[in-house]
C-alpha cells in the first residue's frame, strides 16, 4: 500500500515537472492566457459585486454570449468522442495512441461549460442550493438539473478514463480492460448525452417558438461532432510539428472525414429547418427570420448569420475533395473557419433567435457588453490553459519522456 | 398562528420525509443540516446557522420560518427605518384563486401597473421593475391604401389587403405614451402572472425555488433562487422578472406589509413575479391592480365557491385565455360582456 502511495506521488511529481518545462512558444502562451485570466479576475470582481446589470442582457433577452458559449462548449466536449469512438469500438490503431488528447480536451471544455454557467447566474453564492443532497434538486423534471449531473458525470468518467490510461502508460503496464473499457464504452454513450440534454434544456421550451422543434438534439450532435475534430485536427498538426509525439496521417485524415459527414449532416439540419419554418412563415420562422434578413427592422446577427452558413458551406464544400482534405496546410483553414461557423451557428445564432420576438411580441437587440466579453474570453483562457498543460503532460507519457 | 393543520405543512412534512429518504447523507458535516434529520429539536441548532445555509422555505420547520422571519423583519425594518412586518400565512383550505379581466372595458390607464408596483415593493429605476404590462392592441386595418403592403412579402397570393389584421395575440406594444386613453385606433391586454396550473416556470426550475401553492398562486422563495433565469425563458406570459442589480426601492416608498413570499424587499440577482398579492388576498383583501382599477375591468376570487363573482363570470360571459394551446392552464381569463 505505502509503495503504490509512493509511487503515485511520483507519477503526479513527474508529471508536474514536465508540464513547467517548455520551450519560449510554450512559456509565451502560457503567459498570454494568465494575463487574459487576469483581466478575467477583473470582469468576474466588477459583475459579482454589481450584479447581471453589468451585462447587456434583459428582461427581454436574458440569456446571452455566457449561455450561447456554453452551449458551443458542450458540443466540443461531447466531439471529442469522435476520437474516443474510433479508438475502441473500431480499433482505429494510430487514433488509440492519442486518444487521451480527446479526453483532455473533454475535460477542459466541460470545465469551461461550467465556468459559463456560474457567471451566467443571478447569485453564483447560492450554487449550494443545486448540489444534490445539500440543496434541492428538481430531478427529473428540470432539464437544468439533468445537466447538471450529466456534465458532472461526464467530467469524473473523463477524468478516470484519461488519468488512469496515463498512469498505467506511466509505469509501462498494460491497462486492466475489465476496469477500463467499461467506463469507456459508457463515456461514448454519455458523451451523447450531454449535448442531447443541453438541447432539450432549449427545446422543451414551447414557449420559444424558435427553440421548440425536435430536430434539434441531432443538429447539436452532428454540429458537435464536426467542431469537435476541427479543434483536434488543429491540435494534432501542431504537436506534430512542435513536439516529439508522431501522430499518424491516418488518424487525422480519419478525424477529417468523421468532421465533413457530419457537417454535412449538420448543414442538411439546418437546411431542412428553414424549408419546414417558411413555407408557412409561422411565429417558428420568425427566430430564422432575425437572422436571414432582420425583423421588423432588426438585424444585428444578420452579418453573423451569413458569416458562419458560408464558413460552414465553404468548408464542407472543400473537405469533399479528398486531395484537399489531405493537405495538411489547407485542411487548418478549412477547421479554422467551420469552428467559427458551429461557434457562432449554436452561440449567440441559436440563443438569441429564441428571445426574437419574446413571448410579448417585443423585439429588443441585444449585443454582450465589455464585461461579458471579458469574462467569456477569460473563461476561455482558464480552459485553453488547462487543455494545453494537460495536453502537454500526455505528450510527455506517452513519447516516453515521463516513466517510473 | 395556524389555525388548523393546513395542505401546505401536510405537504411540507412529507416532503421532509422525502428528503430524509432520497439522501442528505454527504452533509451531516454541516450542523444545519444536521437539524433535518433530528426533527423537533432543531431550532436550538438553527440558532447557530449562518444564513447561508437557511433551508428552503418549504422545508423549513414552523421555527426555522419564525427564526427567518424575525431575522428579515430586522434587518428589512434597519434598512428602511420603519416598523416592517413579514408575514408567512399558509393558503387557506378549499380556495383556489382565480382572476378575470375585461377587456372591453379596460382603457389601458396603467393605474394597475402603478400600484402593482407601490403594494408589491418594486425595484422603481435600474433596473424598474413592472409585473404588469398592458399591451396596445391595434385595431384592424383593411383600407385599399395599404393594398401591396401584405403580410407575408414572401408569398405571391395572399395578404394584399391583410396589412394591419386585428387581433393578432401578443403583437401590442406595451411602451405607449398617449396624451390620453383611451385612444380611439387600440384596445388593451393586460398581461400578468397567470398564475398557471400547469406552470412551466415551476417546472423547469432546477432547484426548486418556485412552486404553486396549494392556493393556486406560483411563488418564488428570494432567497432559495440562485437566478439561472431558466423560468424566465420558459414563461410564455413573460411574466417573471429579474433583479439585474441591487432593487433601488426608496425609503418612503416601502410598503411595510409584506409576506415572505409575495412583496418582501427582493436582493439582487433573483427573480420575482406578480402573486395575486399574496400578503392581502390570503388576508381576505383583493389584490391592489383590482382596487386601482377605475373602470371596473379586474375581478377576483375563489374559482372553488360556485356563488364567488369569478364563477358567475366564468358562466355568462364570453371567456378566454392567452395562449392556452401551451397547456399551461391560466387560471388568468379575458372576457367580454
Amino acid at each position: 500500500m505505502k509503495k503504490a502511495d509512493e509511487r503515485k506521488k511520483g507519477f503526479i511529481k513527474d508529471l508536474t515537472l514536465y508540464i513547467l518545462k517548455g520551450g519560449k512558444g510554450y512559456y509565451s502562451l502560457l503567459i498570454f492566457l494568465s494575463l487574459v485570466i487576469m483581466l478575467w479576475f477583473f470582469g468576474l470582481y466588477h459583475q459579482f459585486s454589481k450584479g447581471l446589470i453589468v451585462t447587456n442582457l434583459t428582461d427581454q433577452v436574458n440569456w446571452g454570449l455566457y449561455l450561447s458559449n456554453f452551449t458551443f462548449l458542450v458540443g466540443v466536449a461531447a466531439g471529442a468522442v469522435t476520437i474516443v469512438f474510433p479508438s475502441y469500438v473500431y480499433h482505429h490503431k494510430q487514433l488509440k495512441e492519442v486518444a487521451v488528447v480527446g479526453e483532455m480536451l473533454a475535460i477542459a471544455a466541460v470545465v469551461m461549460c461550467l465556468l459559463f454557467v456560474i457567471v451566467h447566474l443571478g447569485r453564483p453564492d447560492r450554487l449550494l442550493h443545486i448540489i444534490p443532497g445539500i440543496g434541492v434538486f428538481n430531478f427529473p423534471a428540470s432539464m437544468l438539473a439533468w445537466d447538471v449531473l450529466v456534465l458532472n458525470g461526464y467530467l469524473i468518467l473523463n477524468l478516470v478514463c484519461a488519468f488512469y490510461y496515463l498512469y498505467k502508460k506511466y509505469k509501462g503496464e498494460e491497462v486492466k480492460k475489465s476496469f477500463f473499457m467499461p467506463i469507456v464504452y459508457i463515456a461514448i454513450v454519455w458523451a451523447l448525452s450531454i449535448h442531447t440534454v443541453t438541447a432539450f434544456l432549449y427545446n422543451t421550451m414551447p414557449a420559444r417558438a424558435a427553440w421548440n422543434h425536435s430536430i434539434l438534439p441531432i443538429k447539436f450532435i452532428s454540429t458537435a461532432f464536426a467542431s469537435g475534430p476541427a479543434i483536434l485536427i488543429i491540435t494534432f498538426l501542431i504537436i506534430r510539428k512542435k513536439t516529439k509525439l508522431k501522430i499518424g496521417d491516418e488518424a487525422i485524415d480519419m478525424l477529417s472525414q468523421i468532421f465533413v459527414w457530419c457537417l454535412g449532416i449538420g448543414l442538411f439540419l439546418m437546411f431542412s429547418e428553414i424549408v419546414t419554418a417558411f413555407y408557412h412563415t409561422t411565429e417558428h420562422a420568425y427566430g430564422l427570420k432575425y437572422l436571414i434578413s432582420g425583423l421588423h427592422g432588426y438585424s444585428k446577427l444578420v452579418p453573423w448569420y451569413w458569416v458562419s452558413t458560408i464558413f460552414m458551406t465553404f468548408s464542407f464544400i472543400f473537405l469533399l475533395f479528398p486531395s484537399l482534405r489531405k493537405n495538411h496546410k489547407l485542411l487548418p483553414i478549412a477547421c479554422v473557419l467551420s469552428i467559427i461557423g458551429i461557434w457562432i451557428e449554436k452561440g449567440l445564432a441559436f440563443v438569441l433567435p429564441g428571445f426574437f420576438p419574446t413571448s410579448l411580441g417585443e423585439v429588443v437587440e441585444y449585443s454582450p457588453s465589455l464585461v461579458e466579453i471579458t469574462i467569456s474570453s477569460g473563461n476561455w483562457a482558464v480552459g485553453l490553459f488547462l487543455f494545453v498543460i494537460l495536453v502537454k503532460g500526455s505528450i510527455g507519457i506517452l513519447t516516453k519522456e515521463v516513466t517510473a | 398562528m395556524y389555525k388548523k393543520e393546513t395542505k401546505e405543512s401536510v405537504d411540507n412534512a412529507e416532503r421532509r420525509d422525502f428528503f430524509k429518504k432520497v439522501g442528505l447523507g454527504g452533509v451531516k458535516a454541516v450542523a444545519g443540516a444536521a437539524a433535518l434529520f433530528t426533527g423537533s429539536n432543531e431550532a436550538e441548532a438553527a440558532v447557530s446557522w449562518a444564513r447561508w445555509f437557511q433551508k428552503n422555505f418549504r422545508l423549513m420547520t414552523e421555527e426555522e420560518k419564525d427564526k427567518a422571519i424575525s431575522y428579515l423583519e430586522k434587518k428589512y425594518s434597519e434598512k428602511f427605518e420603519k416598523q416592517m412586518d413579514v408575514d408567512k400565512s399558509p393558503a387557506m383550505e378549499d380556495v383556489l384563486f382565480g382572476y378575470a379581466l375585461n377587456i372591453q372595458t379596460c382603457i389601458g390607464c396603467r393605474r394597475c401597473v402603478k400600484a402593482c408596483a407601490e403594494e408589491n415593493n418594486q425595484s422603481r429605476h435600474d433596473p424598474e421593475i413592472e409585473w404588469i404590462r398592458v399591451l396596445q392592441m391595434e385595431k384592424g386595418n383593411f383600407s385599399i391604401e395599404n393594398k401591396g403592403e401584405a403580410v407575408s412579402g414572401n408569398t405571391l397570393n395572399v395578404g394584399e389587403y391583410a396589412h394591419k389584421n386585428a387581433g393578432v395575440t401578443l403583437e401590442g406594444e406595451h411602451y405607449y405614451e398617449p396624451e390620453k386613453v383611451p385612444e380611439k385606433d387600440f384596445f388593451y391586454f393586460p398581461v400578468q402572472c397567470m398564475q398557471c396550473e400547469n406552470p412551466p416556470c415551476v417546472k423547469v426550475c432546477p432547484i426548486q425555488a418556485t412552486w404553486r401553492e396549494p392556493d393556486g398562486i406560483v411563488v418564488i422563495d428570494y432567497d432559495w433562487c440562485f437566478g439561472c433565469r431558466m423560468c424566465m425563458s420558459a414563461c410564455p406570459y413573460g411574466a417573471r422578472h429579474f433583479n439585474w442589480g441591487k432593487p433601488n426601492l426608496p425609503k418612503e416608498n416601502v410598503n411595510p406589509d409584506t409576506h415572505y413570499l409575495g412583496n418582501r424587499p427582493r436582493t439582487n440577482g433573483v427573480m420575482e413575479k406578480c402573486t395575486f398579492c399574496i400578503q392581502r388576498v390570503r388576508e381576505g383583501r383583493y389584490p391592489a391592480c383590482l382596487e386601482a382599477c377605475p373602470v371596473g375591468a379586474r375581478k377576483f376570487g375563489n374559482l372553488l365557491d360556485p356563488e364567488s363573482e369569478i364563477r358567475k363570470i366564468l358562466e355568462n360571459k364570453r371567456v378566454f385565455r392567452s395562449k392556452v394551446e401551451l397547456n399551461t392552464y391560466p387560471k388568468f381569463f379575458y372576457y367580454i360582456d
